[in-house]
């Protein structure tokens, strides 16, 4: 049997690397920090937002190896040598991505906070699911809270964004910009 | 559409907002995103204790601690605080006595927040424990300890006995008259972003702040007064909030000491809140008894009404007199009331301080009142929706308690919902188990008068045009992701027939902006809006009388839109905007106009009549279908109709969303939200996170029929009214209201949960009265009354002075008892 | 931001690895899995191991395989994995089910078998920041001596919350446990203990390895989930259920049931087994009558206690109509079949 690494003493910076959003980036931390903990404060990510760091809200969702899991409940020494995505990562040269573009058409970012996360959590749903319906959209992002929406305009987005993406020519309903009138 | 019809380009229609892009991208800053170099880390020390005098603080273990640059207790920042003149109640660290559990005590900044967190634990504090009041009844139980030496009586806040009309005359000309008692539970906002700050003190003397606030006018008073530092040399600058709902509305602690912890470090500091202090800052829902008593014709007139309410207030004042003032201030403005009597309390507790929350002291009478109506409806054999048509409040009129309603499209709401929903062919028809409620309600498009008495505006508007075409428009106004910045945005392009995002907006810096009072009391559309109305026409004055001289026509005849600057009789005559805009600055020197907002005089001239008034009400309607499980009491809530009287929508996805999120917020109020205290056990918060604290999720939230009513108010601009609080009154009246129509029982209490509803169905099977909710309402010493006779008995407004020898009101007889829950 | 206290983080890439470095670091040392448990609980102070060694590097631990006609599941399978796997869904459908419950979709990414096997038990007087803690005085569970809720009480009454252990324990699975003194097979229901502070019967260097389910043989189970919200919440109360069916004549079953099993989650500091309930359906073909025997059986010994979400009399209540519940579904799966 190998003899167990020797462990670094608790608090000094240890050093991982990793792929950012496609980046590959090296970056040295106490040990005990969290993946939501390195973004904001050593890589200067801040579009990762946080609401409890408890696993009790949602927002601090990022991308690990592609599946939707909560920064705040994530070491970030287990990401050596894996791919992480943020928000940061999804606009491409310039340009939103569908999932942005749709969240600004319908005003489903009110406050914004939230936001960030629910299109990670929208991305990887639209990624193995390309046609969700309604309830598969409220199952998907019944692991994060808003408290401005009411939902209602992000499961429109994502509907208009899952059209969009799959080369429908959608558009939002009347009825969803402007009511019943 | 509408808009398409008065010429209008950018208003009604459903942009995106002018930070949307921002938001979607994560790239807003919010104040916890900030970092500034060499910064330091704050944490603040709570109290254990809910009630306690403070013997003593020994900080000398937390000051030595490595890294650790700054400590701080009350002493450093001895000049009380708040929101309103009346209570300046507040301390940034206690000074002598805590009272609640999570009260500020003392602060730590140091270079990392895990160092500051560790120095709290150095700090040593000897505490002497008091009795702790714990809910509104055991305050006019026990007078003593006080809990703060001001209050009416005791550990009584505030009390306010209104009458508008012999409302005993009323009774007598009833032909029923009915009582309820209700309860509405408290609530707190929960925003996700919690609460933040980061100070910087500039070497020459000048302090920054940076905070998640609604109100950095007010924050900038406070810092201010308890830093004693001139105005001139400080900056609030409000981030935009990662939403507010009013839980960011006050000055909190927080924020003075990162102010005072970067002025005694000379380095920047922040504070960021942990989710359970954001509990401890609450200001949110008061949890509200009401007992309510109205006489009504055969045909559901009402002849008069008397309304009692008792607050529980929590530890500080905060807005807790005007939130009591709120409970008993718009039952007038939706069914005509003739005689209006009003008695309200507010208790001193030792609990987290309550506030405003969005509908601030409205949606609880709201609760009271619907289902109360609900009740006379059936007593009477009439349709609910029937009933509220036949009485609705006139437009242009002044109800009992002298407001003044300006458009009130209720009807139209009313009808819409009850079409929508099918309501006539499922009321009372619907199996047992499903059920279906209507409540309306309405809300006040911005205070009428300011927190501080003075003749100023209350909104300000500058713009500045560039020779580039492009226009600036500076607003103090804040940015809580309600959309404020894009109204601000389309108001003034609609103006000078520009895009919206060639509208650059600055808002929330009290360095830059013109002062606007806050994101509170959904003022900021309509105040901001009017004030970005009369700057962006002065501006477009000064500039249309240039380009008329280059065309050669008459300044009336210029027209703005598109971008440019025309002829509106020959529209291919023209210029661009920018080009007009170089014409007039060579002309007149730089283009910059200013405007401002004061709404108009309230018609209510009486001790108490500042709260209420406003330039406009909005109304709304709503039916919510519930299933109702008999055998478990589980109520859930597929859908929900909800009509909203907006006046005119500025921005119509933005409306969409207000209102849909409204109705999220009534529908976790309805049915789960609550703060929760451990009485038995220091008063502590039961439940301070975000797993149980309930919040509902994508699975709870109810499908939502939303329409849009505009009947466009001469006082807003534009004809708009507020959008971004009302919707959340009705929801939770009509989701009582369903429940008994689902299952048969009434329950007169929010939040509607499990037990309450099985508990009453059991009682209904005993063949005892199918309700859940308070036994009765407590006897109060209240004062004697403001006597104010309604409009048609001729008043004017002003009290009449009391007869000498009037009772001063009722005595205490017998031992009284706030929440007899579960009766 | 609530942070994690400091400690050392080791990723061992064998279970000889593993247990090694656990021996190094004595009490000091937990182990992880998705941490969804131990990451928060250290956040609150609940546990402050010194070093932390992780599981989910080491090879063996994940995937599921078929063995004597039984499922050998991996600890280290995420319940979302867990939930999509083939085999589980199609014979140990009720086991996908009660992992499908688990919180949230992004909690089930990350979350593992193993780890909501071996849930510390909650309680709300328990689930609090230190600083919480401390404003009540902390109670037996850490650092206080104490029960806040039943202040006489010479144990701790903390629940037992985790969704599948009761279905589990209902199936009669069995957990391959390995320590330093090597492997040991324990049957799921011996795997718990009734006390909210030992409430495992595992060391704290054994590790779980693999769990068991016993081959799909006309048995059939249920559960049923009760919480306030669908989404994040903690099962207040989970009735798992379980039958076997007596064999008939050659291939045709009865329609009798030969043996029950309904085990408790949310109402104990363990999964809360009722034998009087099982042994009220023995020989019934799930009548109504067979049925209000059980649930009658079932409310009498569930105790919650005031330390979770809703009112204990109501949670108290609901015992019954859960259990009534969760037995009429699984008599319309047997007539459905
Ligand atoms: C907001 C929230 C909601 C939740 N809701 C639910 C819910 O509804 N239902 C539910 O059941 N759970 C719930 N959980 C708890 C938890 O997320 C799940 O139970 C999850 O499956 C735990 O797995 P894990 O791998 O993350 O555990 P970890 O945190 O990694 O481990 C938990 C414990 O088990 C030990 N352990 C883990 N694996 C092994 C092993 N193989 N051998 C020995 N010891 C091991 C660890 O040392 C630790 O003590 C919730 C958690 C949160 C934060
Ligand atoms: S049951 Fe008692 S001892 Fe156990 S965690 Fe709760 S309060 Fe503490
Ligand atoms: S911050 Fe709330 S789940 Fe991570
Ligand atoms: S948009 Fe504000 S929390 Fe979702």
């Amino acid at each position: 049997m190998p003899p167990p690494p020797a462990p670094a003493p608790a608090d000094a910076k240890t050093k991982i690397a990793l792929d950012v959003n496609g980046e590959p980036v090296e970056v040295a931390f106490a040990p005990h920090k969290t993946l939501l903990e390195v973004l904001r404060e050593d890589l200067s990510l801040t579009g990762t937002k946080h609401g409890c760091e408890l696993g009790e809200c949602g927002t601090c969702t990022v991308r690990v190896d592609g599946m939707p899991v909560l920064s705040c409940l994530v070491l970030a020494l287990a990401c050596a040598g894996r791919r992480v995505r943020t928000v940061e990562g999804m606009a491409a040269g310039g340009k939103l991505h569908p999932l942005q573009d749709a969240f600004a058409e319908l005003g489903a970012a009110q406050c914004g906070y939230c936001t960030p996360a629910f299109l990670l959590a929208a991305e990887a749903l639209i990624a193995g699911n390309p046609r969700p319906d309604r309830d598969d959209i409220k199952r998907a992002l019944s692991g994060n809270l808003c408290r401005c929406t009411g939902y209602i305009k992000i499961y429109e987005a994502v509907e208009l964004a899952a059209a969009r993406m799959r080369g429908e020519r959608a558009e939002p309903t009347p009825e969803s910009l402007y009511g019943v009138r | 559409m509408a808009s398409a019809e008065r010429g209008l380009r950018v208003v009604g229609k459903a942009l995106r907002k002018v930070d949307a892009a921002a938001k979607v991208t994560g790239t807003t800053k919010f104040a916890d995103d900030l970092f500034l170099p060499r910064m330091l880390y704050a944490k603040l020390l709570r109290s254990p204790h809910a009630h306690a005098r403070i013997r003593s603080i020994d900080t000398s273990q937390a000051a030595a601690l490595a890294g650790v640059k700054a400590v701080l207790t009350g002493k450093d920042l001895p000049i009380p605080f708040g929101i309103l003149p009346v209570s300046q109640d507040e301390h940034a660290l206690a000074l002598d006595k805590v009272r609640f559990v999570g009260d500020p005590v003392a602060a730590v900044a140091a270079t990392t927040e895990e160092t500051a967190a560790a120095a709290l634990a150095r700090i040593a504090v000897e505490y002497e424990p008091l009795r702790p009041v714990t809910d509104a009844g055991d305050a006019l139980d026990h007078p003593e300890p006080r809990i703060h030496d001001y209050g009416d009586l005791g550990n009584v806040h505030k009390l306010i006995h209104l009458e508008f009309g012999d409302v005993e005359q009323g009774f007598q000309d009833a032909d029923l008259v009915r009582e309820d008692t209700f309860f509405f539970e408290g609530s707190t906002h929960l925003p996700m972003e919690q609460h933040a700050a980061v100070a910087d003190w500039s070497a020459d003397g000048k302090l920054t702040l940076w905070s998640s606030t609604q109100t950095p006018h007010y924050v900038h008073r406070a810092l201010a007064k308890v830093l004693e530092l001139t105005p001139a040399r400080i900056r609030v600058v409000a981030c935009p909030n990662g939403g507010g709902f009013g839980g960011k509305s006050d000055p909190f602690s927080h924020e003075i000491v990162a102010a005072k912890l970067a002025m005694v470090t000379g380095r920047p500091v922040k504070i960021t809140l942990t989710r359970e202090e954001v509990f401890y800052c609450h200001r949110g829902r008061h949890p509200t008894l009401m007992w309510v008593k109205t006489g009504v014709k055969q045909d559901g007139a009402i002849t008069g009404m008397h309304f009692r309410s008792l607050l529980d207030g929590g530890g500080y004042g905060s807005y807790g007199v005007a939130s009591t003032y709120y409970t008993g201030a718009l039952q007038t403005v939706t069914y005509h009331v003739p005689r209006y009597k009003f008695q309200g309390a507010r208790a001193f507790t030792n609990k987290p301080p309550c506030g405003p929350k969005r509908g601030h002291g409205t949606p609880q009478p709201r609760f009271a009142l619907e289902v109360h109506l609900d009740k006379i409806a059936e007593q009477l054999g009439l349709d609910p929706a029937e009933l509220r048509l036949k009485h609705l409040v006139p437009p242009n009129s002044i109800t009992a308690n002298w407001l003044r309603v300006g458009t009130m499209g209720l009807g139209r709401c009313i009808e819409k919902v009850v079409q929508g929903s099918g309501w006539k062919d499922k009321f009372r028809k619907l199996p047992t188990g499903k059920g279906i409620g209507l409540a309306c309600s309405s809300y006040i498009t911005g205070a009428g008068l300011p927190i501080y008495w003075n003749p100023m505006p209350h909104s300000g508007v500058q713009l500045k045009c560039d020779r580039g075409g492009g226009v600036t428009a500076f607003c103090g106004s804040t940015e809580i992701g309600q959309g404020s910045d894009s109204v601000l945005a389309a108001i003034v392009a609609e103006v000078l027939g520009l895009d919206p995002l060639d509208v650059a907006v600055v808002t929330g810096d009290t360095d830059l902006t013109p002062v606007d009072l806050g994101s509170y009391s959904s003022r900021v559309t309509l105040m901001t809006g009017n004030a970005a109305i009369q700057a962006a026409e002065r501006a477009r004055e000064i500039i249309a009388r240039h380009a008329a001289a280059q065309l050669d026509v008459s300044p009336e005849r210029v027209a703005f839109a598109e971008g440019r600057v025309f002829d509106v009789e020959r529209p291919e005559r023209g210029l661009t905007f920018a080009d007009a805009v170089q014409l007039a600055e060579a002309a007149e020197g730089t283009v910059g106009t200013v405007g401002s907002y004061t709404p108009p005089p309230s018609p209510g001239k009486y001790r108490g009549a500042g709260v209420g008034p406003s330039p406009a009400y909005s109304y709304s309607a709503c039916v919510a279908e519930v299933d109702v499980d008999p055998a478990t009491g589980i109520v859930r809530v597929p859908k929900i109709w909800i009509a909203h009287d907006v006046g005119r929508a500025i921005n119509a996805a933005t409306v969409m969303g207000q209102i849909e999120g409204s109705v999220y917020m009534g529908l976790g109020e309805a049915l789960m939200e609550e703060m929760a205290y451990r009485e038995n056990r220091n008063v502590v918060h039961k439940i301070p996170s975000l797993l149980e604290y309930k919040s509902p999720t994508t699975l709870e939230m109810c499908d939502v029929v939303t329409y849009v009513v505009e009947d466009p108010d001469p006082n807003g601009p534009f004809g708009a009214k507020e959008c971004g609080q009302g919707p959340l009154l009705p929801v939770p009246p009509a989701v009582a209201n369903a429940v008994y129509d689902a299952v048969g029982v009434r329950i007169d209490e929010v939040p509607i949960t499990p037990e309450k509803v099985f508990k009453a169905l059991r009682r209904k099977e005993k063949g005892e009265p199918g309700r859940f909710g308070p036994a009765g309402f407590p006897d109060i010493a209240w004062p004697a009354p403001t006597r104010v006779p309604p409009p048609w008995e001729g008043g004017d407004g002003k009290a009449v002075p009391l007869t000498p020898g009037a009772s001063p009101g009722t005595t205490r007889s017998r031992k009284p008892r706030a929440r007899a829950r579960g009766q | 931001m609530l942070r994690l206290p400091s400690f050392t983080y080791l990723q061992p890439r064998t279970l000889e690895e593993a247990l090694a470095m656990k021996a190094d670091a004595g009490a000091e040392g937990m182990y992880v899995a998705g941490g969804t448990d131990l990451y928060p609980n250290m956040k609150r102070r609940h546990q402050e191991p010194r070093t932390v060694i992780s599981l989910m590097g080491i090879r063996g631990l994940g995937g599921c395989e078929t063995r004597d006609g039984g499922c050998a599941v991996g600890p280290c399978m995420t319940l979302t994995d867990l939930c999509s796997h083939p085999t589980i869904r199609q014979h140990y459908d009720t086991v996908a089910q009660a992992a499908g419950l688990v919180s949230t979709p992004l909690l089930r990414n990350m979350g593992t078998l193993g780890g909501n096997l071996c849930l510390d038990t909650r309680c709300n007087y328990y689930n609090q920041t230190y600083e919480w803690r401390q404003a009540i005085d902390f109670c037996m569970k850490k650092d206080g001596h104490i029960c806040w809720v039943a202040p006489s009480s010479p144990r701790c009454w903390a629940v037992s919350s985790s969704d599948v252990a009761p279905v589990m324990v209902a199936l009669g699975a069995e957990y391959v446990l390995v320590g330093p003194g090597g492997e040991r097979v324990v049957p799921a229901a011996r795997f718990y203990h009734n006390d909210g502070i030992n409430y495992l019967t595992k060391q704290p260097d054994e590790i779980l390895c693999r769990v068991r389910l016993p081959r799909p043989d006309g048995w059939d189970a249920v559960y049923h989930k009760l919480r306030r919200r669908d989404s994040f919440d903690f099962p207040v109360l989970g009735v798992a259920t379980w039958v076997q069916w007596q064999p008939g004549n050659g291939k045709r079953e009865t329609g009798r049931v030969a043996e029950a099993r309904i085990v408790l989650g949310g109402v104990a500091s363990w999964p809360q087994e009722v034998p009087e309930a099982g042994a009220a359906l023995a020989g019934t073909s799930l009548s109504d009558e067979a049925i209000a025997a059980a649930a009658d059986a079932a409310y009498r010994p569930a105790k919650p206690m005031d330390n979770t979400d809703f009112d204990l009399s109501w949670r108290k209540q609901m015992t019954r109509v859960y259990v009534s519940r969760a037995l009429a579904e699984l008599r319309r799966r047997r007539s459905a079949r």
